[in-house]
């Protein structure tokens, strides 16, 4: 690179980080450096300068590094320099923000991490500087973001070599592992120690199943379903008061929760799957709010806010996880210990959700499940070949929702107990998260999703009040970067092995 | 009939502020045809800017009356640039990339950025919601005594008015804008045809973030008005209030501005009347309501035109 091209360059960058600063400067100086506190006699401000100065310094000091060395492909960098800046940028900004942290106080009164120590901030450190090597090494050996970073990164390129002999044997021994899981982690921990893990575990794979079912809505059949936690709501409360009203027990309560989400999916879902894909996210919105209000609000028969507890535990073909005789422990001749009734939940987790899987691989294979994909790419091209697009919605609207119920009434049987604060919309929202940031469509995706996504919080429990700030903005950038997934790509369960130009986007481009 | 006055009085006062966010929805989704499902959020961060202004400058109901409209003028201004800024930041960073891209990725960028503004505000300035006293009191007594025998009387405040006229003035300057000015002539273009209104010199990115800096600017008149209208606000005022204007400006007809307007008068009475005649816990089902019965049954709105569907 020539001096003049060099100057030019930095003085358009310099400019340009400059105006960046600035419109952080204006949007910051108020909502993050003005603390409003209740106090005697009303509000009154707490201010945090420095707060501001830090995120300004960081837009300047990143948005000049990516100008200078990320963003402008022509000159002599190589792509795997321009990831190596990027990443250490990325580290440079998480130290800045550890110091900032340690030293100023800054977030003292926004964030708890001060109480947490350096540990957390260390372990974020240590974990961004591998992702960062991880990433080089990747980009290095495989050449995983493509020849040009910035087409590689518009444009996501399934390497399919790479992991073709991954895709065949992966599952397989991630599914030998998530089996042997409560016996490593018992032989390791001990019965006593284990059992905080094996409910993360099971947390974990609940998310998983629930990631599972809206990714046949969301994912395969591309309708973006905004209230799917109103289907794990169903299928909670139907077992739940199905126990309380006719003394129903869970294996009984299982398929009818099912079957009664996905009836409630149909009847929902008939009237407003003629819509468009936005007017169907706000819809489905609405319903999921209008289900959680009427929860809330109907306290004679579903207890309101006070929610419903006594709801019975699963049992092993009748047999109770209890002390004493004809408890489990009793029958097999063990020694009781409440672990039993923890390994139990986490198999029958891991089969619910193992049984979800299945279901869909299958149908993805059906003509139904080559409908719900062919109708995500161009649903006038589907029309226009004869598929009946209200059928073929609803029915994957009723799948989703009926393996939704499946997770709602192990969740009620799991807590215990159930209120309308466990319904959310938040709770859609992470779900959804976990989807895109999967990949839309891509079923191990879902699993390292909900893994690193839940599980990595839970580690991190001291950052949990940032986890949603974070899934919001992993939603926004992955949909910016790479919209196909970041994790995984999702392929097409059948297409030509050619690759042509025509595409859903495309089309729309005139080019199709 | 004195309750039903005070109601109606009390719905027209809500759905001007409804209206004022409604018109965000239905520009935006006339010009790039997308829900900017962040928009509520907007709203919410105006109405946290007026507040840590009303707080910051000390702002009571005892100053001299001409000093107090003043300040409230100056916050009114500084709210709308600040909100601005954000909502055109927010267009930016999550729409813009997406122009091409299939249709859902907008949206999903959309929700993330809902969930995005909400956490921000949540940690920067805490989950509690916050309070401030009344700046705007008094009003008329239109009719019924002085409320000692028990009758019901009719009010309209000085804040009703203060909301009302704001609104209407707003909506003239809005539709004299979008129809007089070379910026509404390009916006309109756009709506057209976006390619075609590149081709003859319309700078379509320049429009279409300008389009989300007006909405972003009369969200932030709504949210000082939401702030000096209830007294109480929190971060989570941003999701009900986007989603009760998303289904005004969808029952006016998306994309048609006067149709914005009456849809959030028509949400604003009937959620008042529903909750003055009904059940106050029900209201928001009654919006959702007729968001879904709306959108099934009649989705191109009252003032709206059916949409035409182009391969």
């Amino acid at each position: 690179m020539s001096d003049t091209v060099f100057e030019s360059r930095l003085k358009a960058s310099l400019k340009d980080s400059g105006i960046a600063a600035a419109i952080t400067l204006a949007m910051a100086f108020m909502l993050a450096g003005m603390h409003t506190q209740i106090s005697i006699g009303g509000l009154s401000i707490d201010y945090r300068w420095a707060a501001v100065a830090v995120a300004t310094v960081v837009v300047f000091a990143g948005r000049l590094l990516l100008n200078m060395y990320v963003w402008r492909p022509e000159g002599s960098r190589t792509v795997t320099f321009r990831m190596v800046v990027l990443g250490l940028s990325i580290l440079a900004a998480t130290v800045i923000f550890y110091i900032a942290n340690q030293v100023l106080g800054t977030f003292s009164g926004v964030s708890p991490s001060e109480a947490a120590g350096s540990d957390e901030w260390l372990w974020i450190v240590i974990v961004a500087a591998l992702a960062v090597v991880a990433a080089v090494v990747a980009k290095v050996l495989f050449g995983l973001a493509g020849t040009s970073l910035s087409k590689g990164l518009s444009k996501a390129v399934p390497s399919r070599a790479v992991f073709a002999p991954l895709g065949k044997w992966g599952p397989l021994l991630l599914g030998v592992l998530a089996v042997d899981v409560p016996f490593i982690l018992i032989s390791w921990l001990g019965a006593r120690g284990s059992r905080q893990y094996l409910d993360l575990a099971i947390l974990v794979l609940t998310y998983i199943m629930l990631g599972w079912g809206l990714n046949i809505v969301v994912g395969l059949a591309g309708l973006l379903d905004l209230g799917y936690v109103a289907f794990y709501a169903v299928g909670a409360y139907s077992f739940a008061l199905l126990s309380q009203y006719f003394g129903l027990g869970f294996w009984m309560c299982l398929p009818l929760a099912g079957i009664l989400a996905g009836c409630w999916g149909m009847v929902l879902g008939y009237p407003v799957l003629r819509l468009r894909g936005d007017y169907l996210a706000i819809v489905t919105l609405a319903f999921g709010e209008i289900i959680r209000v009427i929860l809330l609000n109907w306290y004679d028969f579903t207890g309101g806010p006070d929610g419903i507890s006594g709801i019975p535990r699963p049992t092993l073909f009748g047999i109770e996880f209890k002390r004493g005789d004809g408890g489990f422990a009793d029958i097999f001749d063990l020694d009781y210990s409440s672990i039993h009734r923890i390994i139990f939940l986490y198999y029958l987790i891991l089969l619910l959700a193992l049984v979800t899987n299945f279901v869909t691989m299958r149908l993805r294979r059906l003509p139904m499940g080559r409908a719900w994909e062919a109708l995500r790419e161009d649903e006038i091209a589907c029309r226009s070949l004869g598929i009946n697009t209200t059928n073929t919605k609803l029915s994957a609207f009723a799948t989703g929702a009926m393996f939704g119920g499946f997770a709602g009434s192990f969740f009620a049987t799991r807590q215990g107990f159930i209120s309308p604060e466990s319904f959310t919309f938040m709770e859609s929202a992470v779900i959804l998260a976990i989807v895109v940031l999967g990949g839309l469509g891509s079923q191990i995706g879902v699993v390292i999703a909900a893994v690193v996504m839940i599980g990595g919080f839970e580690f991190f429990r001291d950052l949990q009040e940032y986890r949603m700030l974070v899934f919001g903005l992993l939603m926004v950038i992955i949909m910016v970067w790479k919209p196909r997934g970041l994790i995984s790509t999702r392929k097409p369960t059948i297409g030509l092995v050619q690759r042509t130009g025509i595409s859903a986007d495309m089309v729309q481009e005139g080019q199709g | 009939m004195e309750y039903f006055l005070q109601q109606l009085i009390n719905g027209v006062a809500l759905g001007s502020i409804y209206g004022l966010i409604a018109i965000g929805y239905t520009v935006v989704y006339g010009i790039i045809g997308m829900i900017n499902f962040a928009h509520g959020d907007i709203f919410m961060v105006g109405s946290f800017l007026a507040l840590i202004m009303v707080v910051a400058f000390g702002v009571t109901a005892a100053m001299p009356l001409a000093l107090l409209v003043l300040v409230l003028l100056g916050i009114l201004i500084v709210t709308m640039a600040l909100t601005s800024v954000w909502g055109w930041t927010v267009e930016r960073l999550a729409y813009r990339p997406l122009r091409d891209s299939f249709r859902l990725a907008p949206l999903i960028t959309a929700i993330g950025m809902s969930i995005t503004l909400q956490n921000f505000v949540q940690l920067s300035q805490g989950a509690r919601n916050k309070p401030v006293q009344p700046l705007i009191s008094g009003g008329f007594t239109l009719m019924g005594g002085d409320g000692s025998d028990g009758s019901c009387v009719v009010q309209l405040s000085y804040l009703q008015i203060l909301i009302i006229v704001m609104t209407t003035v707003l909506m003239i300057g809005f539709t004299l804008l979008i129809n007089k000015t070379s910026l509404g002539r390009a916006q309109r273009a756009c709506e057209q045809d976006r390619k075609m209104a590149s081709l003859i010199g319309v700078n379509v990115d320049r429009t279409i973030s300008l389009t989300f800096v007006m909405g972003a600017a009369l969200a932030a008149v709504a949210g000082l008005m939401f702030l000096l209208y209830y007294g109480v606000i929190d971060f989570y005022i941003g999701f009900l209030a986007g989603v009760k204007a998303f289904t005004a400006a969808v029952l006016g007809g998306i994309g048609s501005l006067p149709g914005a307007m009456l849809g959030g008068l028509l949400i604003g009475l009937i959620e008042t009347f529903w909750s003055g005649y009904f059940s106050v816990e029900y209201k928001d089902v009654a919006a959702f309501s007729i968001l879904a019965i709306v959108l099934i049954f009649l989705p191109e709105g009252l003032l709206g035109k059916p949409e035409v569907e182009k391969v």
